[in-house]
């Protein structure tokens, strides 16, 4: 049972206090799954992992088994994967094409559509039962914004559109990239779980202030291959170019930096190699010249870290990487991550992209296993030790008037904010 | 016992395989790189495409030469926090098969199961084969091409591949 409030949210006094129970009490997990993960739109795949009719993924999204499909007429559906009979799966492969989703157990097959059209022996059954009424369970709510496709299990909430607020800005930077305004999910999932709250992700998904202590070993990485990493003078400063954190509406957030990186699209840095030059100057004129000048030097030379609330992350900077995580325990989460690309890319710029990816990203990149074991020993930290250490701080920025830099705390807090909210339904009046 | 010259190739590579397990697990990563062709690779494909190749899928791990000193320069340092300290690893070789033989260089494939702990219990056991591709020198055999393969559908419980696998 937790007695002290979740989050002490009081700018007039400079201070935000984190509960640390939110992180490590099994009740709360059960509650989030009610009140945060079966109320908001939760990212269940993209629209290029079934290009095809019959092409379908199986995933867990938001605590179900669930298959993504395209049905007969190429519209987007996503299943429950449970027979309406007894209830086992009807479709145990991971991805693949198919005209009916069959249920080994008593032989029930569905097609593409959902529909039940094949029952053995199904004269047993008395009058009433009725085929059309038992197809595949579709889930109630499954739209889409720019090809990301997101479910909601609250038939009430608002739109996807509406829910998004701020944040399609951001995801029309990605998607900006592209000349055809497509992106594709490219082959090889990363599939990972981390021992700790799924929470501590989220922060740490974008928060730059431990860029510096925990990934030093990757800044000399880019330090010897090159590339610019020196702190510029300037209060506050950390890290090698200027960025902000912003609040963008209904819990979503991001960072959003000034390049240092090197970016695919389209800043060219050392370690892509001389070849890769001309292609990535290439594609910042063919950007200048659909976007104009100064949205094409947006899309093309700002790095930004984007958090979908409550457990989507889209990071745009050395590459772009799709994060999603699931609490499968209080404190272990499974994380899947995936790598986002034009789909008009060359083969040549491909190469490079996946390259950059692997250099920070990733279970076996520079950066993420360090970040793996920061979120670890938080965990084992914080676990035993609530009673005597009950708090957390999280006042990075909150003293300042206006805008706040990526390495404040503004964006993890507009995060808790909206997760308090949920979790009590108190709407806070404190406003930063 | 009559030795035929595919059980002497054999026992050369058994040696060459055991000598880069056993200078792994004593973290002698200077060592290990010397094992290495200019321009050798070293690559973890994704659980769910063994097969594929890292121009067009996204890899676990996918180094060049210059990515390879470079991991092994991270490793080194104690601000690779991930292994520091150092995972205590034992590594177990087994069907040891040559699928190719020319004058310049080898295919050879292998099982292992590479047992990783660290204080506190984190730890895990990484099965799968290493194929690799070794070309002949004087001094007997150089890497050129690392592939570790995991047997695994998900990488999951494992959490992430910090060592050199």
């Amino acid at each position: 049972m937790v007695t002290n409030p979740y989050i002490v949210d009081d700018p007039a006094q400079n201070d935000f206090r984190l509960n640390r129970e939110t992180l490590v009490d099994p009740e709360i997990l059960k509650l989030e799954k009610k009140r945060v993960f079966n109320t908001c739109w939760i990212y269940a795949g993209h629209d290029s992992e079934v290009s095809s009719p019959g092409d379908f993924v199986t995933r867990t999204v938001a605590g179900r088994p669930v298959i993504m499909t395209r049905d007969s007429k190429s519209g987007m559906r996503l299943f429950l994967n449970t027979c309406r009979h007894r209830g086992a799966q009807v479709c145990r492969e991971r991805s693949g094409n198919t005209k009916r989703f069959y249920c080994f157990y008593h032989g029930w097959s569905y097609d593409n559509d959902g529909a039940l059209v094949a029952v053995p022996g199904d004269d047993a059954y008395p009058d009433s039962f009725d085929r059309s009424e038992l197809g595949l369970m579709q889930v109630p709510r499954f739209e889409q914004y720019k090809g990301f496709w997101f479910v909601c299990f609250d038939r009430s909430a608002p739109s996807l559109d509406t829910y998004l607020s701020g944040a399609k800005e951001y995801i029309d930077l990605v998607v900006d990239q592209s000349q055809s305004q497509e992106m594709e999910i490219v082959t090889g999932v990363q599939e990972y779980d981390v021992e700790a709250n799924w929470k501590l992700l989220v922060e740490n998904s974008f928060d730059d202030y431990h860029l510096h202590s925990t990934h030093s070993t990757w800044l000399e990485y880019m330090k010897d291959a090159g590339v610019n990493v020196k702190i510029p003078k300037g209060k506050g400063l950390l890290l090698p170019k200027r960025g902000v954190g912003k609040n963008l509406g209904n819990g979503h957030a991001a960072i959003d930096s000034q390049n240092f990186r090197g970016r695919p699209v389209a800043a060219w840095i050392s370690i892509y190699g001389e070849k890769a030059k001309s292609l990535v100057e290439a594609a910042k004129r063919e950007l200048i010249e659909r976007l104009g000048e100064e949205r094409a030097e947006r899309v093309a030379n700002t790095n930004r870290n984007l958090f979908v609330f409550p457990n989507l992350m889209i990071n745009d900077g050395s590459s772009v990487t799709v994060r999603t995580f699931w609490p499968a325990e209080v404190d272990r989460m499974e994380v899947t991550a995936w790598a986002l690309g034009p789909v008009e890319e060359s083969p040549e710029m491909r190469k490079v992209r996946l390259d950059a990816f692997l250099t920070f990203y990733g279970p076996g990149g520079f950066a993420t296993p360090d970040d793996v074991e920061a979120l670890m020993q938080v965990q084992r930290g914080i676990a035993e030790t609530v009673n005597e250490v009950p708090w957390s701080v999280m006042t990075r920025g909150i003293a300042k008037n206006g805008e706040q830099l990526n390495s404040d705390e503004l964006h993890l807090r507009t995060f808790w904010r909206r997760w308090n909210e949920l979790m009590t339904g108190n709407m806070l009046s404190a406003a930063e | 016992m009559i030795m035929q010259k595919g059980d002497d190739e054999r026992s050369a590579v058994e040696d060459f395989l055991y000598h880069e397990a056993a200078i792994l697990d004593d973290w002698d990563l200077d060592a290990w790189l010397d094992l290495m062709c200019d321009d050798a690779i070293y690559l973890v494909p994704p659980n769910e495409a063994p097969e594929s190749d890292p121009e067009d899928t996204l890899f676990i791990i996918a180094d060049d030469i210059h990515r390879i000193r470079s991991r092994v320069k991270r490793l080194k340092s104690p601000d690779a926090h991930a292994e520091y300290p150092p995972s205590r690893t034992r590594r177990l070789i087994t069907n040891i098969r040559i699928l190719k033989s020319s004058e310049r260089e080898l295919t050879v494939t292998s099982n292992f199961s590479v047992h990783r702990f660290r204080r506190g219990g984190k730890g895990g056991v990484y099965i799968g084969r290493y194929v690799h591709r070794l070309q002949r020198v004087a001094s007997g055999f150089r890497i050129a091409e690392r592939r570790v393969i995991l047997d695994a559908e998900e990488l999951g419980a494992l959490g992430a591949v910090s060592f050199i696998l």
